[in-house]
């Protein structure tokens, strides 16, 4: 057992506080990135100038009529690049672009007196396009072989035998729709240089540290010479953890070549236009189950939305096949990935990153088989749950798999659910036009960065003389609760009150070297370079006291007059995982994080619209470091999951006319979010108690993504409050967003008792197969890591 | 919590400086160019509270509270700032979160929304607390769980927290405290409107005076609420040469009812009017709630609604099903138009250069039968896909009359009128509705986009009236 995981007695973790900023953010006074331009005298601004291409050659450039415009100052294009015209880290993302790849790409920035000189100047620049052919629909990325990067396969057993063998086989295709973050907050970054040109900008990044390393790159500097600070953000949801690189690195480079501070904000249309979003998938799969209605074998091929450049697509296709098993042991497995490259915006990170897609895959493989194989899908689902003693098709053992059990048993009790259902079943008969249905689905989730160089974390913990501790830590806050948490961390460590710690914005210059705070880890991981520091402090302080059980001001003063260091940089790793993407084989995960669902749904026969009743919830975050913090993660990140399954509806141009490429859904009156509407009327949400887990800080575990995934029990009752308008026993395909239209269409074909949708025997619809000249997963951080390795 | 001050009043001279009080300090509006929004405005003041999260009146991170006539007394009205134009606030009261109260010293609502977990990035955060507080202030609303419209919150966005602690928060609010500063401002009269004429904006003090200034400038931008115009400026980059607002003219702020006619005042917001006529008109009292949120009805107009002619509106299809009319109004008199021949093509009406709308009349006695049935993405605030107004009069079984309006289905508003020539003259039973509803579903051109394909429109179109006859009886 490890000593990171034990709690003392009368700990400040477990408390439930608000949000550490809670009087600032209602009150008006937290401050974003973009508060500090009106404390930011001789600012300039900065304003694009977009593609209206989705793939175009720029034959010409001609910024000059820009400059005559009143109140530009400068226009900024490849040519004043002193480094590396790049925004990414592969290489595959020029920041001044000579060819465009997606409408809405910048080809140059307008730098002026006022956001509104730079826009009118923006307008006067004068761009010559050659337009080139373009990809726009995945469909058509994989008709055309259109493919960027590794293409893994992660493999068990054997799937033909399994599928052979097994007594039902059946074979679909599901789709399912990106989203975008709509984070309030758009992408905005601050840069001025300081004395000595070193550049300082302020961002509203999830990742500090790469941040610095493009803006130093573009600049051609070392990182040392470029500070990156993040105050905070208005939401991040992994929207923030490589696009706002590019936006930082035009503003420092703005602020270089005029020596004047320069803000680039984007508004929400550039944001929505310029900036990548979650992965649309589209998976072909055969699916086989013996007699028992036990899975036998399964077979996928998966291909996500990569967009124009690789970004994040390999890690988050990485994560989306080591999800495809969600809860469920499957022993016989083939599943191959691919990122279709496509005239779009650059698809990345989004809150669960690629789990929340591989895991819909099989959810839906079961919401449609259990129809055809007469089973009830909540018995289909609970009948293969893991048990102990199994592993995941790429060889980690599911531990704890009893939890998914236990809250799937409380959820049933605490919601009522087998008297709901019957009522229901009585509501449905009594109704031809409006139908109900509840449906219960599992959640497993990996914690830990699928690449393990990132399962690292520093601090830097401050004791000053007055006893008063400031922390810092290599993690950004977007709205998760992490410095609330981090404060209780160092407060329970140090055996201090609460109000004794206070957090100190997020900067490279005080820890180096960070990962983006992102796949969930970050309480994990900064927690326990935050404990490090603290117990590193502490142990100091105990040999002061030698026995006397000072009170700790005293404690403090008498350890500075005896000259002992009252600060310390604190390190964590993770220990026991490892990782080979080439073979998709290993222990990526510390540990999995479970959760269980039930909601249902009311469906209006007439028009599809539909609303949520009620929803219960249980959800494993371990020993809870924070309560109020941890539910509202569970709750914000079920109705988000919400919005990607059921309202949030992309929607490209894909016609060959001339908005072809265009996102038609730019803006929040075309983009719909959840609003307080689909709020369900009632909310319950437990924390699964006896739920310690060793080897994590103070016993807990993670939260930020996996609740996502709980909103899979809404569209499964939606799918089922659909079947409902039809014979008994019919399987409904559902599309991905079920907006009412597509919940309509579903009745529809319930109504008419159309089941197409699945292939019964085999061969069935047969997953393209994988290429064996395939190139293997080296996802971009295993690249540069095996480069400095070679270095 | 911090006392709302009273605007520092330039003595002794006859038209004031443009200015607008914000958290009781009065803030000059002198050199603020037309199309500034008064969110940039207060922005710029170093208030840093209301957010532009969307910059088209959609996610409510803007909002700010304004003094607004009620009664004798005033109502804190929450608004969008990001679309109302910073002039068109000259002379008034704005309070923002941080007029409220501060990080030390917590407004109620500030201090329950803190403690419930209501914040997470606090991005959205100021502007949730201003329609909070607004909804607080609401005279004569209960307190308590059910007192709480949650409505009120329904034009703010929340990306995190997803909305329960929220709603939590906001039903837990309990009375304001006796002598609470804000609720004791709004028992006296709000700011009358200032007259203001600065270059490229004005607001004339009365409709002669702003008929004149438009035949002066046909070319300009006629604005009342600004929730149309307001995105056009922000996410288009519209300039207009001349901005004449219209919003607080008195001719076109009545309300009456006659024997034969309910005459609304183009100028009214949607809000005004909807508390103005309760559920004298059954059928408007079916759309409001339907209509955007409570941000943009605070602002919107009735006249300006119908005055932009979007296809997609919702209220057009309700008065085309109650048979309005409008009255326009220019230098040359008053002229009176049906709705149903107001709209001429995609955004363009009948009105003529320097021609208002001034009232909007419903004639009365109203149809006894109507429903308005919005078909959208998302159950509240978003834009139709389609709608349909249905008003009928059924007399021993029989229908005598018809109106169907329609939206979405077509480049203007449009009337059903092959679907009521079917109804009329016909019982009113399950035949009937089938028959009107095969024609109904073939009513209008309507067109794939992003918000539903051609066929969900018709066949949104087709069972419209068959869902209203298995919901309602009418007898």
């Amino acid at each position: 057992m490890s000593t990171l995981s034990d709690r003392p007695d009368d700990a400040v973790v477990g408390l439930s506080l608000p949000h550490e900023s809670a009087a600032l953010h209602v009150s008006g006074h937290a401050l974003y990135t973009d508060d500090l331009v009106h404390r930011t005298p001789h600012v300039l601004h900065a304003h694009p100038v977009c593609s209206p291409h989705p793939h175009a050659r720029v034959t010409r450039l001609d910024p000059s009529p820009a400059l005559a415009v009143d109140g530009v100052v400068r226009v900024l294009t490849a040519a004043d690049v002193p480094g590396t015209n790049d925004a990414g880290v592969k290489h595959d993302e020029p920041l001044f672009p000579e060819i465009v790849m997606f409408v809405g790409h910048a080809v140059c920035w307008v730098l002026g007196e006022t956001l509104e000189a730079a826009r009118l100047g923006a307008e006067a620049v004068e761009v010559d396009y050659e337009p080139l052919p373009a990809v726009v629909a995945l469909t058509e990325a994989i008709e055309a072989e259109s493919f960027q990067g590794g293409r893994p396969v992660v493999v068990r057993g054997d799937v033909e035998q399994g599928l052979a063998s097994a007594a039902h086989v059946f074979s679909g295709v599901t789709e399912m729709a990106g989203q975008e973050h709509f984070y309030l907050e758009t992408h905005a970054s601050l840069a001025l240089v300081d004395e000595g040109g070193q550049v300082f900008v302020q961002s509203s990044t999830q990742h500090p540290t790469e941040t610095q390393e493009i803006v130093a790159h573009v600049l051609g500097l070392d990182s040392h010479h470029v500070t990156v600070q993040c105050l905070r953000m208005g939401g991040g949801f992994g929207g923030k953890e490589m696009q706002p690189h590019g936006f930082a690195a035009v503003a420092a480079l703005g602020a270089v070549l005029t020596g004047r501070p320069v803000r680039l904000r984007l508004s929400r249309t550039h944001d929505m236009t310029m900036t990548g979003k979650r992965h649309g998938f589209h998976a072909q799969w055969r699916v086989g189950f013996d007699d028992d209605a036990r899975l036998t074998a399964l077979e996928a091929t998966l291909t996500s939305d990569g967009g124009w450049s690789l970004d994040l697509s390999e890690p988050v296709l990485a994560r989306a096949l080591c999800h495809v098993d969600n809860a469920y042991w499957i022993p016989h497995v083939r599943l191959h990935g691919r990122v279709a490259h496509t005239h779009k915006t650059s698809q990345t990170a989004f809150r669960g990153f690629g789990g929340p897609q591989g895991m819909l895959v099989i959810e839906d493989v079961l919401g449609r088989c259990a129809p055809l194989l007469g089973i009830d899908p909540v018995e289909l689902r609970r009948r293969n749950f893991y048990v102990e003693g199994q592993a995941t098709p790429y060889g980690q053992p599911v531990r704890h798999p009893e939890r998914v059990a236990a809250a799937w048993e409380q959820v049933l009790a605490s919601g009522d659910v087998a008297r709901r259902r019957s009522e229901i079943a009585a509501f449905n008969a009594a109704h031809e036009h409006t139908k109900r249905a509840l449906a219960v689905t599992p959640v497993k989730f990996g914690i830990s960065f699928n690449f393990t160089a990132f399962n690292q974390a520093g601090a830097l913990v401050h004791v000053y003389k007055d006893g008063s501790v400031l922390i810092n830590h290599g993690g950004t806050e977007m709205g998760q609760g992490l410095h609330t948490k981090m404060m209780q961390v160092a407060a329970t460590s140090l055996g201090v009150p609460l109000s004794r710690v206070r957090v100190a914005p997020t900067r490279t210059d005080k820890v180096p070297n960070t990962s983006a705070t992102a796949a969930s880890s970050s309480a994990d991981l900064n927690g326990g370079a935050v404990k490090n520091a603290c117990e590193q402090i502490l142990s100091r302080l105990r040999e002061v006291d030698a026995g006397r059980d000072l009170p700790w001001e005293e404690l403090v003063r008498e350890a500075y007059f005896s000259r002992v260091q009252l600060w310390a940089a604190g390190f964590y790793r993770t220990e026991g995982i490892h990782w080979d993407s080439t073979v998709m084989r290993g222990h990526p995960f510390k540990y999995f994080a479970y959760g269980v669902a039930a909601a249902e749904v009311e469906v209006d026969g007439f028009t599809g619209a539909h609303r949520t009743r009620r929803v219960d919830i249980v959800h494993d975050v371990g020993d809870s470091l924070s309560p109020l913090v941890d539910i509202g993660q569970v709750e914000g990140g079920f109705v988000q999951g919400v919005g990607w399954l059921t309202l949030e509806d992309l929607r490209w141009d894909e016609s060959s006319g001339p908005g072809r490429g265009r996102l038609t859904t730019q803006a929040a009156s075309t983009y719909k979010l959840p609003s307080i509407g689909e709020l369900p009327d009632e909310l319950n949400v437990a924390l699964l108690e006896h739920a310690h887990d060793d080897g994590v800080v103070y016993g807990s575990k993670a939260v930020g993504e996996p609740p996502l995934m709980l909103a899979f029990a809404v569209r499964e009752a939606l799918r089922e409050a659909a079947a409902a308008f039809g014979q008994e026993g019919t399987s409904v395909e559902l599309a991905s967003p079920a907006t009412p239209e597509a919940v309509f269409w579903a009745c529809e074909r319930a109504r008419h008792g159309a089941s197409d949708h699945v292939v019964e025997g085999l061969p069935g619809a047969v997953p393209d197969q994988p290429d064996p000249a395939a190139p293997a997963l080296h996802p971009r951080s295993e690249r540069a890591a095996q480069a400095a390795g070679e270095a | 919590m911090r006392a709302p001050g009273t605007p520092a009043r330039a003595e002794g001279r006859t038209v004031p400086e443009p200015q607008i009080t914000v958290n009781g300090q009065s803030r000059p509006l002198a050199g603020v160019p037309a199309h500034t929004n008064a969110l940039d405005f207060v922005r710029g003041l170093g208030l840093t509270g209301a957010k532009e999260g969307c910059a088209e009146g959609e996610c409510g991170a803007c909002a700010v509270l304004v003094a607004r006539p009620d009664g004798d007394g005033s109502r804190w009205t929450p608004v969008n700032a990001c679309l109302v134009p910073a002039l068109a606030l000259d002379g008034q009261e704005v309070v923002t979160a941080e007029g409220l109260g501060g990080p030390g010293d917590l407004h109620p609502v500030q201090a329950g929304l803190a403690e419930a977990g209501g914040s997470q990035c606090g991005y959205c955060t100021p502007g949730f607390v201003c329609s909070m507080a607004a909804e607080y202030y609401r005279p004569a609303r209960p307190p308590g769980p059910d007192g709480f419209d949650v409505h009120a919150i329904g034009g703010n966005l929340c990306r995190c927290t997803g909305y329960r602690p929220i709603r939590d928060a906001a039903c837990a609010l309990g009375a304001p405290p006796a002598a609470d500063p804000f609720a004791e401002r709004q028992g006296r009269p709000a700011p009358g409107p200032a007259q203001t004429r600065v270059d490229g904006f004005a607001r004339p003090a009365d409709l002669a005076d702003a008929l004149a200034l438009l035949a002066a400038h046909p070319d300009a931008a006629v604005v009342a609420g600004s929730t149309d115009w307001g995105v056009e400026a922000n996410l288009r980059g519209r300039r207009a040469a001349h901005v004449v607002a219209v919003d607080r003219l008195p001719e076109l702020r009545g309300l009456t009812t006659d024997a034969d006619v309910i005459e609304i005042g183009a100028a009214l917001t949607l809000s005004e009017v909807e508390a103005a006529l309760g559920d004298d008109v059954p059928l408007l009292a079916q759309v409001w709630p339907q209509f955007a949120s409570r941000l943009i009805r605070n602002s919107a107009t009735i006249g300006g609604n119908l005055a932009t002619a979007s296809p997609i509106g919702d209220l057009a299809p309700a008065l085309l099903a109650l048979d309005a009319r409008l009255v326009l109004a220019s230098a040359d008199g008053d002229r009176e138009v049906a709705l149903a021949d107001f709209f001429t093509g995609y955004r363009e009406t009948v009105l003529r250069p320097a021609e208002l709308v001034r009232a909007v009349r419903v004639p009365t006695p109203l149809a006894a039968h109507a429903t308005f049935r919005k078909i959208a993405k998302r159950r509240f605030d978003d834009i139709s896909s389609v709608a349909v107004a249905v008003a009928l009069d059924v007399v021993d079984g029989a229908v005598v009359r018809a109106r169907i309006g329609l939206g979405g289905v077509a480049a203007t508003p449009v009337r059903a009128r092959a679907t009521e020539a079917v109804l009329e003259g016909r019982t009113w039973d399950l035949d009937t509705v089938e028959a009107a509803s095969a024609v109904l579903a073939q009513e209008g051109t309507p067109i794939d986009d992003q918000r539903a394909s051609a066929a969900y429109r018709s066949a949104m179109l087709g069972n419209a009236l068959r869902a209203w006859w298995h919901e309602e009886e009418v007898p």
